[in-house]
């Protein structure tokens, strides 16, 4: 995070809009939302402030949900949205919203440039391993044996390890959440949001409407064995090893975030013009 | 949940006062989000359940201030604020637990649930608190919390518990983007 | 010693014998002596040690387009010229230099019965030491051409300062010999004394030309991915954004790119990005976002030939159907299209204010003849279309984003400022950005959108109109020179023809079009595609008169001036 940290009287109810959210109740997102308001309250943001950037997908509808500056663009470019308005206004706290089609499949490319970036902003994917928005595809996350219209008995497909390929592709910090824990999720995100450079933090958010059977996930989920590690090897074992439900920060790296030049005194333009005249 | 909520070190009754007041104004803030959900997916009966349970929370919230007096409840909320912020709230309402087509028994095994979890926080408290004035607070408290609890059994006797065919739908979900 | 209007030479060579650089040293050496002129360059497939032609135009006033024919050939060696050789046209007037080491003279000069004279250019170029054959061949050129060896020398220091004093040297000398060889020669054909240049004179490509104007218009963001033929406009501005307090960020694909600038644009700064063909068609989906949410930003294509991957180093205008129609929905936007090298500035400049005051896209078809191609062109003037955004000062809790005022256009709230959060959405909103499915917001933020694109004054930038006549020739792009051209030598026969060439494509501006018209029953529209995109916009959009004739062709060989005037004649009644 790079504005500094002032106390404001915002309470988090100051973060939610007015608008109601279409989510089905029972939905995770509406603790992932809590989450928001909570962490942004803790850590004193100004709403004019800070931007929300998201996809397409349940998910990303909660910019509109939020009282802070918002985009909801097109379905997997919210993290090229974010980087070029972070690089160009770094004064702002950008916080990227998206799922697991939105953010692991179409997104999938600008999600491992991203983390190779390193660009200091936050990236939170609520990961309900299905397509809810368009009522129940698989996505890059969805067990290989899950059925559905698309892929009856199952893609028979190895689910795609965000949390693995962040790690490898230079994410400063990895963090995994539950959404039935928004006091823990909020916390992992004020660290998040704290840590410099690219933060990735996967919150197992279930949708009830097509996967009833991750209300099973509350009795899952664990906190993780051992505090989070600022070795990248020693990361990448332990989360190559995990059963996919330890919560908590994962990895907290020390990579240089990237350097976003401030604006210096421009030159006039006319000396750029010497280059051009005989 | 899955976790139960941590007990945070309270040293006196203005910190205790300031948590019971917090769990209170969560509870009245989460009900208020069930009731918009309920109201924005066209559940008319559970809006006013939520609505009623919202507002009975907020008299709960507005007892404890008088018994605060002058104290600054918020202040003392937020700086025990990390301490205690470690585990989920005891009166959290399991948003999770929502349905569309919930009908009042659910809600009010939702409400059950929350202020059990307040009963039990408090007892725990007045057990193992060392100050007296604390022990004598929290138990006030967990008279309280069993009145809740008390009160929301005798609601559940109007409601019986719905058939299977609670959450039919005869339509297909839609997609939206 | 016949005095002509305008000079077409070519220096073609393979195997890394550096005709390029010759022919960009000859343009400049002639821009010192006070002429114009125009440089294009064709290339075989290979990264490295292809074969390849500088082709060479230069005159006593702007040159737009290459002539018909070349004068001047000049083989260093004839290695796989075949290729290209459609592109250089010779005839019995022409003269022809060959090496008579450099291989047998191609299928296409000996066909053309042109004049050969033969010069050694290999041996010469030994005989120096560390001597460069392309150095002898433009010794050559510039002795038949009369340039003096004092302005091409002070190119070769100018341009090999880096390689070093003992490379200098060689390059003078072997530009010595050449010159020595060339007195034996005789073209026939001698360009007037160059007039004095009222202005300062640049050497630029149209690439370099884009790249400043979106500085002068007020860009100092760009997104880059690199393709053909429109990366030098992205390396231009990488130090040169820099410069100016700006930043040039290079992203991963082209949905990247357009992603980026639109984001950098929401919070505030003027946005752009450069692509060709292929990655405008990925872009399409973002540009929509940035026409819904009414966020300015750039988009440069620098056409070439497709479909698909197409012929990625020639030009060609068929990208006009996926700029004008590539949108889905219903989605005004602006697009624009520069006429000249030294329209790019102005052009560009002019797609940012336009961007920046419309809230819209803005997309700018360029094509790779004026993209790559380099002129001595006299310093543009500076132009006063500076970007200005409207932005809000929103009062809190009352600010709407989209709200439908007078003009269509609602002050922007930028990220910082307090009282003005909203979110900016692809899903169709209402006046205060909140989406929704309701027939009259839709409809009202539809006709926001456009009305607020139809109700602006684009003043007469809106299209080139010259002359006088029945006749009239419709063109656009890169086009206009050589229509222009054509158009100047038959009024000087006596014929009047009017040449009208739209700068803006998009919105359409039909009432303009038909007082243009006023008093033409006949017109010749003439583009550069195979299947007439340019043909059908028109009729789409405007009212053209009974009798319409199409001069198309596809990429890769440029329509000749002639070509447009003899079309014309044809149709004389």
């Amino acid at each position: 995070m790079s504005t500094a940290e002032t106390r404001t009287i915002c309470k988090p109810g100051d973060y939610k809009s007015d608008i109601k959210p279409i989510w089905c109740p029972g939905c995770g997102d509406y603790h992932v939302l809590l989450s928001f308001t909570r962490a942004f309250a803790q850590l004193g943001l100004r709403p004019e402030d800070t931007v929300v950037v998201s996809g397409i997908g349940c998910s990303s509808r909660i910019p509109a949900y939020l009282s802070c500056y918002g985009f909801h663009g097109v379905h997997g470019r919210s993290l090229a949205l974010a980087t070029g308005l972070k690089v160009s206004r770094p004064d702002l706290t950008v916080v990227v919203a998206s799922g697991d089609g939105d953010g692991y499949s179409i997104g999938g490319n600008h999600f491992i440039q991203a983390c190779r970036r390193n660009i200091d902003m936050t990236y939170v994917v609520m990961d309900n391993r299905v397509y809810g928005m368009t009522k129940g595809q698989p996505s890059p996350t969805t067990e290989p044996d899950f059925d559905t219209a698309l892929f009856p008995g199952g893609t028979g497909l190895s689910p795609f390890h965000p949390l693995v390929i962040a790690l490898a592709s230079g994410a400063n910090f990895v963090a995994r959440a539950f959404s039935g824990e928004p006091n823990e999720t909020a916390n992992i995100l004020v660290e998040a949001i704290r840590h410099p450079g690219f933060s990735f933090v996967e919150v197992l958010s279930p949708c009830v409407t097509f996967r009833p059977d991750e209300r099973e996930w509350k009795n899952l989920v664990h906190p993780a064995p051992v505090a989070a590690t600022s070795d990248p090897a020693k990361a990448a074992r332990r989360i190559m090893t995990d059963d996919g439900f330890n919560i908590g920060i994962l990895y907290r790296g020390e990579r240089r975030p990237y350097q976003i030049k401030a604006a210096t005194k421009a030159i006039d333009i006319g000396e750029l013009e010497k280059d051009f005249a005989l | 949940m899955s976790k139960a909520p941590s007990i945070p070190p309270i040293f006196s009754v203005a910190d205790l006062l300031a948590i019971a007041y917090r769990i209170e104004l969560d509870a009245v803030e989460r009900y208020g989000v069930l009731a918009d959900q309920m109201e924005t997916h066209n559940n008319p009966e559970l809006t006013r359940v939520f609505r009623d349970l919202s507002k009975a929370e907020s008299i709960h919230a507005a007892e404890i201030r008088e018994m605060a007096g002058d104290a600054d409840l918020n202040g003392r909320a937020s700086a025990l604020h990390s301490v205690w912020r470690k585990g989920e709230s005891p009166e959290e309402v399991d948003l999770g637990a929502a349905h569309y087509l919930m009908t009042p028994w659910h809600a009010l095994q939702l409400c059950l649930a929350g202020e059990k979890r307040a009963l039990a926080f408090f007892t725990s408290i007045a057990e193992t608190a060392k100050d007296a004035k604390v022990k004598e607070m929290a138990a006030e408290l967990v008279e309280e919390e069993a009145e809740h609890v008390n009160l929301v059994y005798r609601l559940l006797r109007k409601y019986p518990k719905p058939t299977d065919s609670w959450c039919q739908d005869g339509d297909p979900p839609a997609a939206q983007d | 010693m016949r005095e002509t209007e305008h000079i077409s030479v070519a220096i073609v060579g393979s195997g890394g014998a550096g005709a390029l650089t010759a022919g960009n040293f000859l343009l400049e050496a002639a821009s010192l002596a006070g002429w114009h002129g125009l440089l294009t360059r064709t290339v075989g497939p290979q990264i490295r040690g292809g074969e390849a032609a500088a082709l060479l135009r230069l005159a006593n006033r702007p040159v737009e387009c290459l002539a018909d024919r070349i004068d001047l050939l000049v083989g260093i060696d004839w290695l796989n010229v075949d290729r290209f050789g459609a592109e250089i046209e010779i005839g019995p007037q022409s003269l022809v230099v060959t090496d008579p080491a450099g291989g047998d003279l191609p299928a296409f000069v000996s066909r053309a019965g042109a004049r050969s004279a033969e010069v050694p250019i290999k041996d010469i170029a030994k005989s120096v030491p560390d001597g460069r054959p392309n150095m002898v061949a433009l010794g050559v050129a510039a002795g038949v051409l009369g340039l003096s060896e004092q302005d091409l020398s002070a190119v070769i220091e100018k341009r090999l300062a880096e390689k070093g004093d003992k490379a200098i040297d060689a390059s003078k000398a072997a530009l010595k010999a050449g010159i020595i060889a060339a007195a034996q020669l005789d073209l026939g054909l001698r360009l007037p004394p160059p007039k004095a240049r009222d202005a300062q004179c640049w050497l630029v490509s149209g690439n370099e030309m884009t790249g400043l104007g979106a500085i002068r218009g007020g860009v100092r963001f760009a997104a880059a991915y690199p393709i053909t033929p429109a990366s030098e406009i992205l390396e231009w501005l990488a130090p040169n954004l820099a410069k100016v307090g700006g930043l040039l960020f290079q992203a991963e694909d082209e949905l990247a790119a357009i992603n980026m600038a639109i984001g950098a644009s929401f919070g505030g700064t003027p946005a752009l990005t450069a692509t060709s063909g292929p990655g405008l068609s990925l872009m399409t989906e973002a540009i929509g976002l940035a026409t819904a949410t009414e966020i300015p930003v750039v988009i440069v294509d620098v056409m070439r030939a497709g479909p698909s991957t197409g012929i990625p180093t020639k030009s060609e205008q068929a990208d006009l159907n996926i700029a004008v129609y590539g949108l889905h929905g219903d989605a005004p936007h602006v697009v624009v299209a520069p006429q000249s090298i030294a329209d790019c500035l102005f052009t560009t400049q002019w797609a940012v204010y336009l961007a920046e005051v419309l809230q819209s896209p803005a997309v700018m078809l360029s094509d790779q003849f004026i993209g790559q191609a380099v002129a001595a062109i006299d310093r543009p003037a500076d132009v006063a279309f500076i970007g200005r955004r409207a932005t809000a000062v929103p009062q809190m809790g009352a600010y709407k984003r989209y709200a439908v005022a007078g003009g269509g256009v609602s002050p922007m709230a930028i990220p910082g400022m307090p009282g003005g959060q909203y979110t900016a959405d692809g899903l169709t909103h209402n006046e205060r950005g909140i989406p929704t499915s309701n027939e009259n917001d839709h409809r009202v933020q539809l006709d926001k959108r456009r009305g607020k694109l139809e109700q602006f004054s684009y003043g007469d930038h809106w299209a080139t109109l010259e002359g006088d006549g029945e006749v009239a020739v419709i063109t656009w792009g890169s086009l206009t020179g050589a229509a222009r051209e054509a158009v100047n030598q038959l009024r000087a026969g006596g014929f009047a023809v009017r040449l009208i060439a739209p700068r803006l494509l998009l919105p359409a501006q039909p009432e303009r079009l038909q007082a243009a018209l006023e008093g033409v029953d006949r017109v010749l529209i003439v583009e550069q595609t195979h299947g007439g995109q340019f043909h059908r916009y028109l009729r789409a959009h405007y009212d053209l008169p009974i009798e319409v004739r199409l001069l198309n062709r596809p990429g890769p060989l440029p329509i000749r001036a002639s070509e447009i005037a003899r079309a014309v004649m044809e149709w004389r009644s």
